[in-house]
C-alpha cells in the first residue's frame, strides 16, 4: 500500500485534536488577549477526571464526560475569578507569567492526586478501524477525529449564532463599545474561559482514548502553540487549518526525517515551523495582521 | 545637623556605594561570604555554588526581561548551550577551564543574538512563543547531535585547575563561583547606569519612543540578547565543570521557567533584586528537602510528593508575587530600609 495517502490521513486524524486544543487558546486570546500557557494542563486535568469518573465511580463514559465538562467549567470560572481578574490592565509578561505558574500549579496538584504512572483510557469507542481503501484509520484516530470535529462545529456555532457568541465577538472586537452597548465583559471573560477550559478537556479525553494519559500529557499544550500561530491567533478557522497542517507536517517529519536526524524529529518539528512562521507572517494565515513592527 | 542623605550633583546620586553605612555593611558581607567555607560544611558550600550560578544566570536574564522588557522563556536552554560548549572546548580541543568559559560565553551570545533576531519583527506574546520555540529546539539539538553532544550518555568534564591544584571540591570551586559571581554582578550594575542600560530601559518603556529618540533598536535588542545570553554561558560553564557532567535533561523547559520565576520574585528591573530571587527560589526547594526529609518517619510517602509539591509551591509564589507584590522582593528590601532609615521617629 502506498504510504503517503496513510501519512496524510493520520495526520488529519491527529490535526483535528490539534485544532481542538487549539480552539482552547484561540478562544481566551480571542476575548481577553491572554495566551493561556497553561491549556495543557487544562487537557491533563480533563482527562484525569474523566478518567477517574470511569474508573473509580464505574460511570459510564457519557456521564463521565458531562462531569468533565462540569469540572472544566468551574476550573475555568475559578480560576478567571480568583488569578486573571487582578491582572487586568496589567503587563503583557505578569499576565504570560501567572498563566506559567498556574500551569506549575495545575501540573503539580495533577501529579500529587494521580501519580505520574501511565494510564490507559477503558475503550470507549469501537475497536475496528476504517479501511478507506487507500488507506487505513485507526479507530482511536478516526473517533477522535470526528468528535473532534463535532466539538469544533459546536463551538463555531455558538460564536456565530448565539446571543453570547455575539458578545463574545463584541468584546473581541472592542472591549469599549461592547461595554457601552450593554454586554457585561466581565461575564464574557469568564465564558471565554470556562468554554477554552471545556475545549481543552474534551482535547485530553480524545488523546487519552488515543495514547493513554499520563501527568505528562500537557507537553501536547506548547506543541500546540505552533497550530495557533499558524493559523493566526485571533481566529477560530485558523485553529482547526492550522491543526490539520501541523499534523499532516509532523507525520511527514516524522516518516521521512527522522533516519536523518536521529528520532524524534516529531516533536521538534511544529517548533520549527513555529520559528519560520514567525519569521515571515507573524499574524499567522488567518489571522489579523495588526503587528506593530518596529 | 545633616538629618538625611542629601544629593547635590546628578553623580552623586547615580553611586553605587552612597553612604559608608552601606559600604561598611557591604564589606562586612563580603568578608563573611570569604570565610563561609571555613565554617560551612560540604553540603551547605554545595547549595552556595548553586545559588551563585543561579545568580549569575538570573542578573543576565533580568538584564534581557526586566531591563530590556524583552521576555525570554529559552533561558535555561542558553544556559546548557554555555554548558556543552565549555564541555566541548575543555574535551575536545583540551583548552584549560580558564579559556574554555569565556569562549563559550561568547559561543551562547552568538547562539542568544541569533534567537534574538525575531524580536527586531514580533514582540510581546510573540517573542515569547518564539523563545519557548527555541527552547525545545536546543533541547532537540542537545539530545541528538550525538556526535558533538554524545546524546543522552552525556560529556564527562574534567575539573578546572590552576598549575597543582585542582578545583575539584566545593569548597575550592566556591571561590571561583564567589569571585565570577562579583565580577557579574558588578558588570550588571555598571552596566545599567550606563548610555545601553538607558538604552535598554527607555527600549522596556516604550519601544517607538526610543526610538523616535535616536535609540538604535535592532542594536541594543540584540545588545541585549548577546549580554543576557553570556551570562547564561558563563552560568552553565560554571555549572558543568562543577558537576563535572553535562546532560542534555539538565537543562529542561521548567528550568527556564525557574529562572523567570526568580527574576519575578526578586524584582525585574533592579540587579540586586535578582540576586534575591536567585537565593530564594533555590532555597526554598532546599528547605523543603529537607523538611519532607525530616518528616519522613512521622509521614511515610512524603518524599514522593516533593517533587510536585516543589511545583505547586513555585506556581503559588509566581502567582502571588505577581497579583500581591509585583515588583518582588527587592520592592519589600526598600519598604523595610525605608522605614527603619527614620526609626524610630518616623513622621
Amino acid at each position: 500500500m502506498d504510504i503517503i495517502p496513510q501519512i496524510i490521513v493520520s495526520g488529519l486524524a491527529a490535526g483535528g485534536v490539534y485544532g481542538l486544543i487549539a480552539l482552547g487558546f484561540v478562544l481566551i486570546y480571542k476575548a481577553t488577549s491572554i495566551l493561556n500557557l497553561a491549556t495543557g494542563e487544562f487537557m491533563t486535568l480533563g482527562a484525569f477526571v474523566c478518567l477517574t469518573a470511569m474508573t473509580q465511580l464505574a460511570a459510564p463514559f457519557y456521564i463521565a464526560f458531562l462531569v468533565t465538562l462540569a469540572f472544566a467549567a468551574l476550573l475555568g470560572i475559578v480560576i478567571e475569578r480568583i488569578i486573571l481578574r487582578p491582572l487586568i490592565g496589567e503587563p503583557i509578561i505578569s499576565v504570560i507569567m501567572v498563566t506559567i505558574g498556574l500551569g506549575s500549579i495545575l501540573k503539580g496538584l495533577t501529579h500529587m492526586i494521580w501519580s505520574p504512572d501511565y494510564r490507559s483510557f477503558p475503550k470507549i469507542f469501537p475497536p475496528q478501524p476504517l479501511d478507506l481503501g487507500f488507506a487505513i484509520v485507526p479507530s482511536g484516530l478516526l473517533w477522535g477525529f470526528v468528535s473532534a470535529v463535532v466539538c469544533t462545529a459546536l463551538f463555531t456555532v455558538i460564536f456565530r449564532f448565539t446571543r453570547t457568541g455575539l458578545a463574545m465577538r463584541a468584546t473581541a472586537s472592542n472591549q469599549q463599545a461592547a461595554l457601552s452597548m450593554g454586554i457585561s465583559v466581565k461575564r464574557v471573560f469568564a465564558l471565554s474561559w470556562i468554554f477554552a477550559a471545556m475545549a481543552a478537556s474534551i482535547g485530553g479525553v480524545i488523546i487519552g482514548n488515543i495514547s493513554g494519559i499520563s501527568i505528562h500529557l500537557g507537553n501536547i499544550g506548547l506543541k500546540v502553540l505552533s497550530v495557533i500561530i499558524l493559523g493566526g491567533l485571533d481566529s477560530i478557522i485558523g485553529a482547526i487549518i492550522g491543526g490539520f497542517i501541523i499534523g499532516i507536517l509532523e507525520n511527514f517529519a516524522g516518516v521521512f526525517l527522522d533516519a536523518f536526524f536521529g528520532g524524534g524529529v516529531k516533536e521538534v518539528v511544529p517548533f520549527v515551523v513555529l520559528v519560520v512562521i514567525l519569521m515571515i507572517r507573524p499574524y499567522g494565515i488567518f489571522g489579523k495582521a495588526l503587528i506593530e513592527r518596529v | 545637623m545633616r538629618c538625611g542623605d542629601f544629593k547635590e550633583s546628578y553623580l552623586e546620586d547615580e553611586k553605587i556605594f552612597q553612604t559608608w553605612f552601606v559600604k561598611f555593611w557591604l564589606g562586612l558581607l563580603l568578608v563573611c561570604l570569604l570565610l563561609f567555607p571555613l565554617l560551612a560544611d560540604a553540603y551547605m558550600l554545595y547549595i552556595a555554588n548553586i545559588i551563585g550560578f543561579a545568580i549569575i544566570g538570573a542578573v543576565g536574564l533580568n538584564l534581557l526581561t526586566g531591563f530590556t522588557g524583552q521576555i525570554s522563556l529559552g533561558h535555561a536552554a542558553f544556559v546548557g548551550v554555555g554548558g556543552y560548549a565549555t564541555a566541548i572546548l575543555m574535551t575536545r580541543l583540551d583548552l584549560p577551564f580558564w579559556v574554555a568559559l569565556p569562549i563559550a560565553g561568547l559561543v551562547t551570545a552568538g547562539v542568544g543574538m541569533v534567537i534574538g533576531i525575531p524580536s527586531l519583527r514580533v514582540k510581546g506574546l510573540y517573542l515569547v512563543i518564539a523563545t519557548l520555540a527555541a527552547q525545545f529546539i536546543l533541547e532537540y539539538v542537545f539530545m541528538h547531535w550525538e556526535s558533538m553532544t554524545r546524546g543522552i550518555r552525556g560529556i564527562n568534564v574534567p575539573p578546572p585547575r590552576i598549575g597543582g591544584f585542582v578545583f575539584d571540591t566545593e569548597r575550592s570551586f566556591y571561590f571561583i563561583t564567589l569571585i565570577l559571581v562579583f565580577l557579574g554582578v558588578a558588570f550588571a550594575r555598571n552596566l545599567v547606569r550606563t548610555k545601553w542600560g538607558r538604552a535598554f530601559v527607555a527600549i522596556r518603556d516604550r519601544d517607538l519612543a526610543a526610538e523616535i529618540m535616536g535609540i538604535n533598536l535592532f542594536r541594543y535588542k540584540l545588545a541585549a540578547f548577546a549580554v543576557s545570553s553570556f551570562y547564561a554561558g558563563i552560568a552553565g560553564g560554571l555549572w558543568v565543570a562543577f558537576m563535572k557532567i553535562v546532560t542534555p535533561e539538565h537543562f529542561p523547559f521548567s528550568l527556564s521557567i525557574q529562572y523567570l520565576a526568580m527574576v519575578i520574585v526578586g524584582g525585574l528591573g533592579t540587579v540586586l533584586g535578582s540576586i534575591f530571587g536567585a537565593v530564594f527560589m533555590t532555597l526554598v526547594p532546599e528547605l523543603l528537602n529537607v523538611l519532607t526529609g525530616a518528616t519522613k518517619y512521622l509521614f511515610p510517602g512524603m518524599d514522593q510528593l516533593f517533587i510536585p509539591l516543589k511545583e505547586v509551591i513555585f506556581g503559588v509564589l509566581i502567582v502571588s508575587f505577581l497579583i500581591f507584590e509585583p515588583h518582588g522582593l527587592a520592592e519589600i528590601w526598600n519598604r523595610t530600609k525605608n522605614f527603619f532609615t527614620l526609626w524610630p521617629f518616623s513622621y
